[in-house]
């Protein structure tokens, strides 16, 4: 029973990575930009509880759909007015993305305050052979696998995720087949945003909300995505799955800290062994 | 008699995998000191593979590679450079942020020559090519004909002991062309050369004996005129199939 | 070598920076100094990442670790030794021993670009977490307690090599500080312009033909990762010995995200664009802190935005092209005022 526990656990780990890494790999894996801005991403869609909250709406309501849409917004907005005059430069995004990332920390800083606000949703807990899980960590697994599920069906499945891969891939030819490839990238990054803000207020009841909450999380999520490779849901999938059991097992035997430190060793092994992430060299063709 | 001399460079059974896929099939390849050789071959027939294994670009996946007979097999491309080898690739490799004088003096500079030395190889090479008005524009800024001319200059000052060129004639005016050819003939005075070309018209004015590719084999080793007479290899370029 | 502008370039720099290390102790107000001085350590660990990126082309997300490594490698040394000698030495010793080996493991391992950056990002990442668990007293190395998240105090200051006692005070630090940048900035050019540094700068263009003409580009990166992690170990013990405290802050993301912007916001091609870049944001945050309202990380993050939109390619390269710009109309103009003179003259 003791080991249904572990597994559980460490599907949440995995889950939770999934959830931080799943709109970052969009955007980073489909238009190759580097947003340091991504934990304040996060930390927006976090903010949108909070503020919802406050304004007397359901908290599930404000988590599941309402961060979504607001982060999603502001990343849109974000991409038009700011991050498309870099694209293909790359020191320029990171430079760029950087002062948005302090910006918003500020921003938020001086609108919010530095405490820690918590956000409580209460799923109760699960007796499983005597040892409480958490019910919150089911429903975590549950949204990170519904949210793998929708991204393959939509790039696999519709037309928006075929015209997505092809102006990823050839803008040029997009642009002959009269699609626009600076809407693609709008809506590319908006949705990236968008799953980034939902994971961010999935997190919240967890981690609490502060400005700099997204900083834990941004080396975490860069570290899953570039260990998983080019393919978006492969890569996420095992980038995710085999950290998040190597950080929650090593945390069972030791201590958070190890647990944490051994993520990011194995991390750096595995590139090193792997230059190209896990789909660069296994399951290739996959999406 | 041939024999007894150590070729310049042999490959034996040499082969190359990509998953499924055989893109060089167990070649059998000699070229002796101060030949010329021409490799040539519809798309896709091996050439450009098979040079890549003879850079170190490409790990064969079987067979051997020698160079004076030392077995440069699966060695690091660094390594087969430092024994004399010049390389100029089918997409240009030069530094473009750098000027073209600067180009020719890191080749020219490898191996620990003193400053004169390396004066005296750059103005040597820059006449040599006829490059020497361009010598401090920015590479980056050249048009591709260009670029390749300095890709061949630099590979001359690094000199090498035999020449591998992969498409040299790309994208090249007819001026340019010529000069080319003119330049591969003079080096071909002292040094040994293999030619991968798609550029028949070039071929034509600077072949001796060429190595015929199709399907990762050798097809025919002749001389350019009886290449150019053999039908079958007529028949491959224009994608017949040809009996087995 | 370098070219005559450069030299002169140089040569003016060298000079402004003696001028200051001798002037600003006799003229200038004692705790401006001590507090340039912070900045002028920064500014050597700015041109560490400014050498290893902007000449080796090798973008690290992770110098803070070989900072912070030469940070306590000088605090327990010191402690322990009770001599700062031995201390400097392992300061410069232990980061570049560090470097080598992360070197080694990534440049033979043929990472690359962005995976790069991540492995260096997460090296940090790793020292960080680590060292931040030591609080206990269990933790130590010899005398020196690492102290966990709540650092390493009474660091000693610098005395002169093999006399413990004889301590230098913090105008001696001071120009300690300073020579070492102008000593630092100084080799670096000349690096940059020998042979090695010209080879480095090849790597950096097309590694693919820098191995064609039989570099070994793995082993030339290695060398200048390795110079780079050397010279911010100094600049981490430099900055140990001048706070006498040490924490794990400096391992953070946070640490390494300053230098990365100093370097950018300065130009990558230059060494004086980081200095100047360094020195000049450190000014402005202090200053927004002490007389505005207005929250830092705002300013510096809009300052960045506009910098990045209006100057891609850095500071002193703008001021580079601002300058070329100028000296080209004073010529245009001077030549027009000489043509009319002369057909004056001739008329």
């Amino acid at each position: 029973m003791f080991s249904l526990v572990v597994m559980i656990e460490v599907l949440r780990a995995a889950a939770g990575l999934v959830l931080i890494s799943t709109g970052l790999m969009i955007i980073f894996g489909m238009m190759r930009v580097i947003n340091i801005a991504h934990g304040e991403f996060l930390m927006l869609g976090g903010y949108t509880v909070v503020m919802a909250g406050k304004a007397g709406v359901n908290p599930w309501l404000a988590m599941l759909v309402l961060a979504p849409l607001v982060v999603g917004l502001f990343g849109v907005l974000v991409e038009r007015l700011f991050i498309r005059f870099f694209y293909g430069r790359m020191i320029d995004t990171l430079l760029a993305t950087w002062g948005l990332s302090l910006f918003l920390m500020g921003m938020v800083t001086v609108l919010f305050g530095n405490t820690v606000t918590g956000v409580s949703v209460s799923l109760g807990s699960v007796d499983v052979g005597g040892l409480r899980v958490s019910g919150y960590s089911f429903f975590l697994i549950a949204v990170a696998a519904i949210i793998l599920i929708a991204t393959y069906l939509v790039l696999r499945h519709t037309k928006l995720g075929l015209v997505a891969r092809g102006t990823m891939q050839n803008p040029g030819m997009a642009a002959a087949l009269k699609i626009n490839p600076s809407v693609v990238y709008m809506a590319t990054f908006g949705i990236g945003s968008a799953l980034t803000g939902l994971a961010g207020a999935l997190l919240a009841p967890i981690t609490g909300v502060v400005p700099t909450m997204g900083v834990a999380f941004v080396a975490q999520a860069f570290i899953t995505v570039i260990a998983g490779g080019p393919a978006i849901i492969t890569g996420t999938i095992s980038a995710a799955g085999l950290l998040g059991s190597v950080s929650q097992l090593t945390t069972f035997a030791t201590t958070p800290v190890v647990g944490d430190v051994a993520l990011l060793f194995v991390a750096v092994v595995l590139l090193r062994i792997l230059p190209n992430g896990i789909t660069g060299k296994f399951f290739r063709r996959s999406i | 008699m041939a024999s007894e001399l150590v070729p310049l460079i042999e490959t034996t059974g040499l082969t190359m995998r990509f998953g499924g896929v055989v893109a060089v099939d167990q070649v059998y390849f000699r070229l002796e000191e101060s030949e010329l050789r021409c490799l040539i071959g519809p798309n896709g027939a091996g050439k450009s593979t098979f040079f890549k294994c003879l850079t170190g670009q490409h790990r064969a996946s079987a067979g051997t590679v020698k160079f004076r007979g030392h077995d440069i097999t699966g060695a690091a491309t660094h390594e087969i450079a430092r024994l004399g080898v010049g390389i100029k690739t089918q997409i240009p490799n030069v530094f473009n942020g750098l000027d073209v004088r600067e180009n020719i003096r890191l080749a020219a500079a490898r191996g620990g020559k003193t400053r004169s030395q390396i004066e005296r190889i750059v103005k040597d090479v820059l006449d040599r090519v006829g490059i020497g008005k361009l010598a401090r524009s920015t590479v980056a800024k050249l048009a591709h004909g260009q670029r390749q001319l300095v890709e061949l200059a630099i590979v001359l000052a690094g000199e090498p002991q035999v020449i591998l060129l992969d498409e040299p004639a790309a994208g090249m005016t007819n001026e340019e062309t010529e000069r080319t050819a003119a330049i591969i003939k003079e080096i071909n005075r002292t040094t040994a050369l293999i030619v991968v070309e798609h550029d028949m018209q070039f071929v034509k004015m600077i072949a001796r004996k060429v190595t015929v590719f199709h399907q990762g084999a050798i097809l025919l080793e002749a001389p350019m005129a009886e290449v150019l007479a053999n039908p079958t290899v007529r028949d491959i370029y224009l994608g017949r199939r040809i009996a087995a | 070598m370098m070219e005559r502008s450069d030299l002169l370039a140089t040569a003016a720099a060298v000079l402004v920076g003696l001028v200051l290390m001798f002037g600003l102790p006799l003229y200038a107000d004692p705790f401006q100094v001590m507090q340039l001085t912070l900045y002028v350590v920064l500014a050597i660990f700015a041109l560490s990442l400014a050498f290893v990126w902007g000449v080796g082309g090798i973008l690290c997300f992770g110098q803070g670790a070989f900072f912070g490594l030469g940070g306590y490698a000088f605090a327990i040394a010191a402690i322990n030794f009770g001599d700062t000698t031995g201390a400097c030495a392992l300061a410069l010793l232990v980061p570049a021993l560090a470097a080598a080996a992360l070197g080694y493991f990534m440049f033979y391992g043929r990472l690359n670009d962005v995976y790069l950056g991540v492995v260096t990002m997460v090296f940090s990442l790793i020292i960080w977490k680590l060292i931040n668990s030591t609080a206990g007293p269990e933790w130590h190395i010899g005398a020196a307690r690492l102290g966990g998240f709540n650092g390493i105090p009474s660091i000693p200051p610098l005395n002169v090599p093999g006399r413990p006692s004889d301590q230098l005070d913090p105008l001696q630090i001071f120009q300690l500080a300073l020579g070492l940048l102008i000593a630092v900035y100084v080799v670096m050019k000349i690096l940059k312009s020998s042979h090695y540094g010209r080879v480095a700068i090849a790597v950096r263009e097309n590694e693919t033909r820098a191995a064609l003409l039989g570099y070994d580009v793995r082993f030339v990166k290695l060398l200048v990762f390795t110079f780079g992690g050397m010279i911010a170990g100094m600049a981490g013990g430099l900055y140990a010995t001048y706070q006498a405290f040490i924490d794990p802050n400096v391992f953070s993301l946070e640490m390494s995200a300053k230098v990365l912007i100093w370097v950018m916001a300065g130009g990558l091609s230059t060494f004086l664009g980081p200095i100047v870049a360094c020195i000049g944001l450190q000014y402005v945050a202090l200053y927004l802190a002490e007389n505005t309202v207005v929250n830092s990380q705002v300013v510096l993050g809009g300052i960045l935005c506009v910098l990045v939109l209006a100057l891609p390619s850095g500071i002193i390269p703008a001021l580079q092209d601002l300058a070329h710009w100028s000296i080209g109309r004073i010529r245009i103009a001077f030549r027009a005022r000489s043509e009319v003179a002369l057909q004056d003259g001739a008329a």
